[in-house]
């Protein structure tokens, strides 16, 4: 188990206080002049080194992206954007780091706007964290008391201004560039790439797009050294990572742990176990709902890492751990994910915005005992047609949980099917069409 | 997608407060000064606490206005995202998370309270128009569920009794105790923390 003095955010459980003498006590804001005089290509290549991977879900390397951004800034002034959209399911991390390790971000902030060379940083917020936004806001103000933002931040010779920008309530706009659409005063809606927002981005403008947790954990990487982090993990899947372990165990929780940590370990140790024993475990989504889940057979083994998760055709995603034991049925918790993705699609894509209903209607029906065995390969078929044919990863964020449930989980779906379709029994069959335009108000 | 029922009463006037006009301002500054849509969110948030909770159709206008934008550009938004409401919801706004983590913990049966006490259908007012409730999707409290938001706080770790009492409270007109329903701290395991045991601010 990882070591406490190894552990990145000490004040997770809010018990040494959030504000910015504490933060400065626990080591925010020391040395910070010292790290920027060592100039941009230090911090890239420290970033490089460390090995570090966005923790937003798609797993790039930080350092990578941070070296994307025009080294030269041309007319057009660069833009830093904090991604504090969480809204995957079985996700909430970041909500915890602006709580209570705000000083974190806030100087991350300040050395990833230095590398990229930008003056300004939104954080985008969503809508619900009202409160979290609150607190945020506070810890940027006592920031700009101190001088450690705004005009010569920490007299490291650097402006930065940060500004907080609330979402309204949609899953998709923590996508980049619908973020960045959302942040410009429209609809969220995904924008074709390329080109890649670390060219034309936010107004037109080169904009670097980071993770909330990826930007917080840049100033101790910087602080103790790349090979220190770079030490912890595995290869390729490097440093420590907050994981939320939610659903049926004892002790739901967040907890910062290596990456690489057998799953099994993380359930028993930190989150109490599964509520009826282990030997009661169904099922286990690993990295928020897109992901596939894992039925029982591969969670005794499995590690916790970027790596070993894609060679069992899941994925780490945000590390938001659900976990399904034998007393849910396990279709019905597929078609709430899939009554999710319908509700959430932004409507651009054809394949998604009616794709995505297709799936719940099939999976409310396949919950229910009303489907045929043809439908198990039709429904599987929807969703390879829905997989890379979107702008964006939204369309693979919907089909991979429901390809997922057929792979390991056909066996139950066949039990409850038929040979007959229903609809030959000429029975009043709500999930047949859309439910909302059966009410007249809507029509 | 979110569905959206345009309120059939519409005022026909809506202006910003005194306040409210300088807080736009401020959240106006925040953009380049070319891009005042940009703050069409925050400033739909400031027409929803003005206006218990709701956006009538002329304060898009008068926001529209305030913006240099199209009318329809501002209409758009408002009805693409779920969080700005089209008719009244209430003094007190229920939203129940229903999403897979939530409902394997139980999230149905708050719905079914909900049901009982506030009104049968959901963005449908109580019988004193103090309150009215809706499900929503992933609020991002998971290790907390199940969950629910009332205006602006969260209700976490919620079970059958404390969700009676809460939604009591509401209907008289009180605001309950936002937090953790158990006194739960935060995201830590409640039996007991694992990690972060000896920490201090050194």
């Amino acid at each position: 188990m990882l070591k406490d003095e190894d552990r990145i955010f000490k004040n997770l459980y809010n018990d040494l206080g959030w504000d910015i003498e504490s933060s400065t006590k626990r080591g925010d804001w020391v040395d910070t002049k010292d790290i920027i005089s060592k100039g941009k290509e230090w911090i890239i290549k420290e970033v490089k080194d460390s090995e570090l991977r966005g923790r937003g879900g798609a797993g790039f390397p930080t350092g990578l992206k941070l070296s994307f951004a025009p080294k030269e800034v041309g007319t057009r002034p660069h833009y830093l954007v904090i991604n504090a959209d969480e809204s995957e399911p079985g996700t909430c991390k970041d909500r915890d780091i602006l709580r209570f390790e705000p000083q974190k971000l806030i100087e991350g902030c300040l050395i990833a706007s230095y590398a990229i060379s930008s003056h300004t940083c939104y954080i985008y917020i969503r809508g619900e964290y009202f409160r979290e936004g609150q607190r945020l806001q506070e810890a940027i103000n006592q920031a700009y008391e101190k001088n450690y933002i705004g005009k010569n931040a920490c007299n490291s010779g650097w402006d930065l201004d940060i500004h907080i920008h609330y979402g309204a309530g949609a899953y998709i706009c923590g996508e980049e560039t619908a973020l960045l659409e959302s942040i410009e005063g429209n609809k969220g809606q995904p924008r074709l790439k390329p080109p890649f927002p670390a060219l034309v981005g936010l107004y037109g403008c080169p904009t670097i797009v980071n993770n909330v947790e990826t930007i917080a954990v840049l100033p101790t990487i910087l602080k103790r050294g790349s090979k220190w982090f770079a030490s912890l993990g595995k290869p390729k899947n490097t440093g420590t990572k907050i994981f939320c372990i939610s659903g049926n165990v004892n002790n739901p929780c967040n907890v910062e742990e290596e990456m690489g940590i057998p799953l099994k370990d993380l359930i028993q140790k930190h989150a109490g176990g599964v509520e009826g024993g282990w030997n009661n475990l169904q099922a286990v989504i690993p990295g928020g709902s897109s992901m596939p889940l894992l039925p029982k057979s591969i969670c005794e083994t499995i590690t916790m890492d970027f790596d070993s998760l894609i060679k069992v055709k899941s994925g780490l995603g945000t590390a938001g751990v659900v976990v399904i034991n034998k007393n849910q049925d396990i279709i019905k918790c597929m078609a709430r994910i899939a009554k999710f993705y319908k509700h959430e699609s932004c409507g651009q894509c054809t394949p998604c915005r009616e794709g995505c209903g297709w799936m719940w209607r099939m999976l409310e029906r396949m919950a229910a005992g009303d489907s045929t065995y043809k439908e198990i390969d039709l429904l599987y078929d929807v969703t390879k047609q829905i997989e890379g044919h979107t702008i964006c990863a939204f369309g693979e964020g919907s089909a991979w949980p429901v390809q997922g449930l057929l792979r390991h989980f056909r066996k139950d779906i066949e039990k409850r099917s038929h040979e007959e379709p229903l609809i030959k029994k000429k029975l009043d069959i709500p999930y047949l069409i859309d439910q909302h335009l059966l009410e007249k108000d809507n029509a | 997608m979110s569905e959206k029922k345009i309120s059939k009463i519409q005022p026909e006037l809506f202006e910003f407060t005194k306040e409210n006009l300088l807080k736009a301002e401020k959240e106006i500054k925040k953009y380049p000064k070319e891009r005042k849509a940009s703050a069409v969110l925050a400033l739909l948030y400031l027409v929803q606490n003005q206006n218990d909770n709701w956006i009538p159709l002329s304060a898009i206008k008068y926001v529209g206005e305030l913006l240099k934008m199209p009318y329809i550009k501002v209409y758009e938004v408002t009805t693409f995202y779920s969080m700005f409401n089209l008719s009244p919801v209430g003094k007190y706004f229920v939203q129940v998370c229903t999403t897979t983590p939530c409902m394997i913990r139980g999230a149905n049966k708050i719905v079914n309270l909900c049901k009982k006490y506030i009104s049968n259908n959901q963005k449908e007012l109580s019988k004193n128009k103090l309150c009215s409730w809706t499900e929503v999707e992933c609020l991002g409290a998971c290790v907390n569920a199940p969950m629910m938001q009332i205006n602006d706080d969260y209700f976490e770790d919620l079970n059958e009794n404390e969700t009676k009492e809460i939604i009591e409270k509401l209907l008289k007109d009180e605001f309950p105790k936002p937090g953790s329903a158990r006194n739960r701290k935060n995201n830590a395991p409640e039996n007991g923390k694992t990690t972060l045991l000896e920490v201090k601010n050194a």
